[in-house]
């Protein structure tokens, strides 16, 4: 399995991303934001967290309109997979990909913590290495992770079983405790918790490798 | 020829900067204001001189950067 990390200036959790999809057995590429191209055969992108240009503007918004970006969403169209993590899922709202948005913590702080989640669905290759209804614990590091979309947005994540996971107690205001919602097509995945910070057991735990194994299984098949 | 956008939050999208410097007015004595909502304004120089085509250029802009559209509105001023 071949996967691509892009990183964007302020991206700081590119490496990290690298180094578990790479322990997982992934082969991996740094693409820089400025190249306009995938390196061939990419199956995976994962776009990294971190504070791209500044958050600038709004988080992500600038670089979801970057000319690697374009590539991206390109990727997506042909039925690719995308990881976006904290940043990365702001990234993937601003482009489209994924309906909502993520607004300032409700409490407006910036919050560091491991939190736990509830795994939504296992129906999709990120989330195969779960059983639904799994809890797991890892990290969240973000000041905008409120994840807010309208009525009717929600009731076709719900309907669709599009939510990945949700927060058991919700830290930053979440409508209806969403913490990760996938594309219609499953194949793109965005959350605000980190799971790459909770690969190997130096980090304190081990409960984000199952995605990143679950992940390298399911597209090493296809 | 200048440009001046809005950006707000759309009626409905809780704005809790703007419920953090309402809280603030109050405990500094400033009664009596029952909402605050915060956005942002961002103005441009544009060499374009015709105000009808400025005013399409911009409004662009908005919808594929200045604004995110799912939860902000906008308004451009052309001066």
């Amino acid at each position: 399995m071949h996967a691509a990390v892009i990183v964007f200036p302020g991206s700081n959790c590119d490496r990290d991303l690298a180094v578990a999809l790479e322990r997982a057995g992934a082969r991996v590429s740094m693409v820089w934001h400025k190249d306009t191209s995938l390196p061939d055969g990419v199956d995976l992108i994962g776009v990294p967290g971190g504070f791209s240009f500044g958050d600038y503007l709004r988080c992500g918004a600038i670089a979801a309109n970057s000319p690697i970006c374009r590539s991206v969403v390109a990727h997506a169209d042909k039925g690719g997979f995308v990881l976006g993590i904290c940043n990365g899922f702001q990234i993937l709202t601003e482009t489209g990909l994924l309906p909502g948005v993520l607004l300032r913590n409700a409490a407006l702080k910036y919050v560091c913590k491991p939190v736990e989640l509830r795994v939504e669905t296992a129906d999709t290759a990120f989330t195969a290495g779960y059983g639904k209804g799994d809890v797991i614990t890892v990290p969240i590091a973000h000041h905008d992770g409120n994840y807010h979309a309208d009525a009717e947005t929600l009731r076709m994540l719900n309907a669709e079983d599009r939510v990945a996971f949700r927060y058991l107690d919700n830290p930053n205001g979440s409508v209806e405790d969403i913490a990760g919602i996938v594309s219609a097509n499953r194949r793109v995945l965005g959350m605000m918790p980190h799971p790459e910070r909770m690969a190997e057991s130096a980090h304190g735990g081990t409960d984000g490798a199952a995605m990143f194994a679950g992940l390298v299984d399911q597209l090493a098949k296809a | 020829m200048k440009a001046r956008v809005h950006v707000m939050l759309k009626n409905g999208v809780l704005d809790p900067q703007g419920e953090a410097v309402r809280h603030a007015l109050g405990s500094l004595g400033f009664d009596g204001v029952n909402g605050v909502r915060q956005g942002k304004v961002i103005e441009l120089d544009l060499a374009e001189t015709d105000e009808a085509k400025a005013r399409e250029t911009v409004t662009a802009m908005c919808e594929k950067l200045l604004a995110n559209t799912v939860i902000e509105s906008y308004s451009v001023e052309i001066a």
